[in-house]
């Protein structure tokens, strides 16, 4: 039983630990959308037209047991620490000393920790690590231009964010599994903040402004205006800025919606 | 596990003389906090955990729980909502006192933030990026109590007598003209906040509540995270090793009765409350 083995490795630090075999293991992970001009296909369309593909991303895309919701988290943690790691190792991308090598330097310590807790825990499950291609079929430069780096690990981490907090109903049934993505949640959280300061944006996200990321990141944003929180309008609260109310609450993605996203960097 | 009204009149007059014991230690004792374990009268409920505030019994949150004829059971037969046990407000058990805790929690967030933006000193000794991040901190935690207040207003069955009344704060070992001392504060606020609901989650049973705790709890990271860059801004400490395990890349989460009692530490909160039912 896959969660039963799941659970059992929170308490085995050595699974924990271990590195495994996961770069040479076969994954259900299916090649998505390698022909589709992606280019041209704004965040979030991408996958809508890529959804009805048969295979696991297609799966993955309903995330509704615990074990899809892991798998969802765990391709989004792969590409965030291929992301990260190929930043770190691209000589003249990020300053070699100061505030952002150590910021991007621990960002990719923990994704890649994520990675490593995430297959130890799905086992069986785990999926292979799908190939990626972070220009998006060479709309974006991000390891050439380190502004555009920094937008795609801003659109990155605030997908995580929205990602994770979509599937947090999923893992209701297995409470140490939902303990331990929302840790993650919130890593991703302090991530995602800490990254959208060094942008001279704020912390936290304003209305559904993609805060000068290209307009094909707009998917990411979408819904993130919202104001109404159990019937309760946060915008009119009184001597607050109708504007603190959007900001205040952040909003899920959709299993499907978070897909889409990730399906754009997948070859 | 059910109580009787019997039970609970008994407890009642019991806590009486044990809350004029303890005023008269406090009188000994002045401004120490205490978490006191165990009611030896249960033996049916575990971690009863209370709080006894600082000089905080006349604040108007310690009226007598009725004994006499009172044909409202609705407090008594149900162990588990929030409401006056014994004298003092009970946080709650179930999803409406995991949302009643997030209450306190907000209140106390709230609260802080209140007095940071209107201190003598705020324009003038914080900086233009200071400023703005408190600000926003302060609109945040507004709307995240207020929030709370209506949900559980309308959630309660009788929000009149179970809902959480506005607690009482000081700070006495704050100087809000300080921005060391102000960030320091809300960098402790902010993370507990940030284990207090990545503790809370699995004690929450309705899904629609875990996703209102889950809007929420990422905004508390997210300001965490700020206030720690703000306070060490050339270093990783956003997301420092004291707070997200390097090995495993976790935050931090606590369970509530660990939460109640740091924040008890932090000696801010004047208003005696239980947590009976929250583990």
């Amino acid at each position: 039983m896959n969660i039963l083995k799941f659970l059992e490795s929170f308490a085995n630090e050595d699974v924990l630990n271990a590195k495994g075999s996961r770069r040479d293991s076969f994954g259900q992970f299916k090649k998505i959308g390698s022909d589709m001009a992606l280019a041209a296909v704004p965040f979030g369309l991408a996958s809508m037209a890529l959804a009805p593909q048969k295979g696991a991303a297609a799966t993955m895309g309903l995330a509704e047991t615990p074990i899809s919701a892991l798998q969802l988290a765990l391709t989004l943690e792969y590409l965030e620490e291929e992301f990260y790691q190929t930043a770190v190792d691209t000589i003249g991308l990020i300053p070699l000393v100061g505030r952002e090598r150590l910021v991007f330097e621990k960002i990719a310590q923990h994704e890649s920790a994520h990675v490593d807790f995430l297959i130890a825990g799905l086992g069986a499950d785990s999926i292979a690590k799908p190939t990626f291609d972070f220009t998006a079929g060479g709309l974006f430069n991000p390891f050439g231009n380190y502004q555009q780096f920094l937008a795609l690990a801003q659109a990155f981490e605030d997908t995580g964010v929205r990602a994770y907090k979509g599937q947090a109903a999923n893992l209701m049934s297995t409470p140490a599994l939902l303990t331990a993505a929302l840790q993650i949640h919130s890593v991703e959280a302090r991530h995602a903040s800490e990254v959208r300061r060094i942008r001279l944006q704020k912390g936290w996200i304003v209305g559904n402004d993609r805060g000068g990321l290209p307009e094909q990141a707009q998917a990411v944003y979408n819904g993130e205006d919202n104001t109404i929180q159990a019937g309760f309008n946060t915008s009119t609260v009184n001597g607050i800025p109708a504007g603190a109310g959007s900001e205040s609450f952040d909003e899920p993605l959709t299993g499907a919606e978070a897909t889409a996203i990730a399906s754009l960097f997948i070859v | 596990m059910k109580l009787v009204k019997y039970d609970i009149c008994v407890f009642t007059n019991i806590s009486i003389i044990n809350k004029r014991i303890t005023n008269l230690k406090k009188t000994i004792m002045k401004n120490v906090v205490k978490i006191q374990e165990a009611n030896p009268f249960s033996t049916n409920r575990r971690g009863f955990l209370k709080i006894s505030g600082l000089g905080a019994v006349g604040a108007g949150l310690l009226f007598a729980a009725g004994c006499g004829d009172d044909d409202d059971p609705v407090i008594y037969t149900d162990q588990k909502y929030p409401g006056i046990r014994n004298g003092v407000f009970d946080l709650g058990g179930g999803d409406l006192g995991v949302l009643t805790y997030a209450y306190a929690l907000e209140q106390l967030e709230a609260d802080f933030y209140t007095k940071v933006v209107n201190a003598s000193g705020f324009n003038s000794n914080f900086s233009v990026e200071q400023k703005a991040v408190l600000t926003d901190l302060y609109n945040h935690e507004v709307i995240h109590r207020e929030f709370f207040r209506a949900a559980l207003t309308k959630a309660l069955p009788n929000a009149g007598s179970q809902l959480l009344p506005d607690l009482a704060f000081e700070y006495a070992s704050v100087n809000f003209n300080s921005p060391t001392s102000v960030l320091n504060t809300a960098k402790a606020l902010e993370d507990t906040g940030v284990a207090a609901y990545n503790g809370a989650g699995k004690l929450i049973t309705n899904p629609d509540y875990l996703l209102l705790a889950g809007k929420i709890v990422s905004i508390e990271a997210r300001h965490a995270s700020a206030i720690r860059s703000l306070i060490n801004t050339n270093s990783a400490d956003f997301a420092g090793d004291d707070i997200v395990d390097p090995t495993t890349g976790l935050d931090v989460a606590r369970k509530p009765s660990q939460i109640i009692s740091e924040v008890v530490s932090l000696d801010f909160v004047q208003t005696p409350f239980t947590a009976q039912f929250l583990e």
